[in-house]
């Protein structure tokens, strides 16, 4: 049985724990504000992108001279994972169910025969990898997200990283892993190939629809696609960095209001014991004294 | 009520301007063009320069952007651009600075690589200066 000084010292470290955690949770809500409107507006951008990608690939198809990024090296022996995870950790299953994926992705590739290489995006995911797949990580970034939330910079010099790769013919599928947000309480670990491109469905039903004009183009469609396609690249990981970053905060904050409200019953249970074994100790004292006088 | 055509402008990071334009004239990369309502549809890409917007058979406003690309079509004119900045609020000495900065960085670039993203970054530096002088 604890004593009542442990009691007492234990319900204070609760308490300061829960007064953390709490403060915690109401950082990430304004962060997740922030981070959620960022991710908004950059969708209409990465929309129309693809619309129009979507679009242009079904014009140019697979031509000859079609750009490598849309055809593809004709060859999948060698897969390429980003995977967007958080710098910090106290974020539920955040980084946890992300890494999960890129694992059993991984070893689902490697059973196939196929060589796996990876970036890591977040510190998190990096450290959570390295043991198994620490070969394979061919580069890691951290310090994406800064004061001012998410630059598109940073996102270009993954995406610029990730081109020159291909440009060397080091792989020949690229994927992308990251947590795409649903709303404060869900996210979705994703999986998206980035390159070779793969079209909207959307575009392709217009197309069947026939509710498409006939457009011109202006160079040519190929060097349009030259064009666009490299920078589709940066505007995929911008999104996917926007996404995590919006998850990640909705993450730590529902695991942050989750082990408030812990705290907060841990205190409670932990009051009534003191309370009680406080009450004993005054009624054991009492029948001494009692007993005693009765003695006599 | 005259004709309008809807202007789009999307960067990465935000919807920028969505809001009707008698006419908009867009520096794409084989020369300039002028959007009208009823253009008929078009992509092209967009070399570093300036968007001019017109209202009433003027230049009502003037936005720099340092590339991307167009899509026209009979109801809007959408323009993904990767950097957009209205002209009143470009700086000189900014502009200068990321001349001289592109200049150093194509000087020091080992690979085509590094080549071409110095020479793109030149292009937009000129481009700004060339838009603030005119």
């Amino acid at each position: 049985m604890a004593s009542l000084k442990d009691l007492r010292s234990r319900i204070a470290s609760v308490k300061s724990t829960r007064k953390i955690t709490s403060a915690m949770k109401m950082v990430a809500a304004s962060k997740l504000r922030r981070a959620q409107d960022a991710a908004e507006a950059a969708r209409p951008y990465a929309e129309r992108m693809g619309t129009m990608l979507g679009r242009l690939a079904t014009a140019v198809g697979s031509n000859e001279g079609a750009p490598k990024l849309l055809a593809g090296t004709g060859k999948d022996n060698v897969h390429l994972l980003v995977v967007f995870t958080a710098d910090r950790g106290l974020c539920g299953g955040f980084n946890a169910s992300i890494v999960k994926a890129t694992r059993l992705k991984a070893k689902a590739l490697a059973a196939e025969g196929k060589t796996v290489k990876l970036i890591c995006v977040g510190r998190k995911g990096a450290d959570a990898l390295k043991r198994e797949f620490g070969d394979n990580i061919v580069a890691r970034y951290t310090g994406i997200e800064g004061k001012k939330g998410i630059d598109f910079s940073s996102a270009s010099e993954v995406g610029d990283k990730v081109l020159a790769l291909y440009d060397e013919g080091e792989f020949d599928v690229c994927t992308i892993f990251y947590n795409k947000f649903v709303s404060a309480i869900s996210q979705v670990a994703t999986a998206q190939q980035l390159i070779p491109f793969v079209g909207e469905e959307a575009a392709e039903q217009e197309e069947a629809a026939g509710t498409s004009a006939v457009y011109d183009y202006e160079p040519s469609e190929e060097a349009i696609l030259a064009d666009l396609l490299p920078r589709n690249v940066g505007v995929q990981i911008f999104g996917a960095m926007l996404e995590s970053s919006a998850s990640e905060h909705g993450a730590r904050m529902s695991a942050m209001d989750n082990a408030t409200r812990n705290a907060g019953d841990m205190i409670d249970r932990l009051s009534i014991q003191y309370n009680r074994s406080r009450q004993a100790q005054i009624t054991n004292e009492l029948i001494e004294i009692i007993s005693g006088a009765e003695a006599l | 009520m005259t004709d309008t055509t809807v202007l789009e402008l999307v960067s990465p990071s935000a919807l920028l301007k969505s809001e009707p334009v008698e006419m908009v004239v867009v520096p794409g990369t084989d020369g300039n063009f002028g959007v009208l309502p009823k253009h008929s549809p078009m992509i092209s890409t967009i070399r570093p320069g300036v968007i001019d917007i017109y209202a009433g058979g003027k230049v009502s406003e003037r936005i720099f952007v340092a590339g991307g690309v167009a899509e026209v079509n009979p109801e809007r004119c959408t323009i993904l651009a990767e950097e957009a900045v209205p002209v009143a609020d470009l700086k000189a000495d900014e502009a200068q600075a990321r001349l001289e900065q592109a200049t150093a960085d194509l000087k020091a670039a080992s690979t085509a690589h590094d080549k071409a993203n110095a020479e793109r970054a030149l292009d937009i530096a000129r481009a700004q200066i060339a838009a603030l002088t005119n």
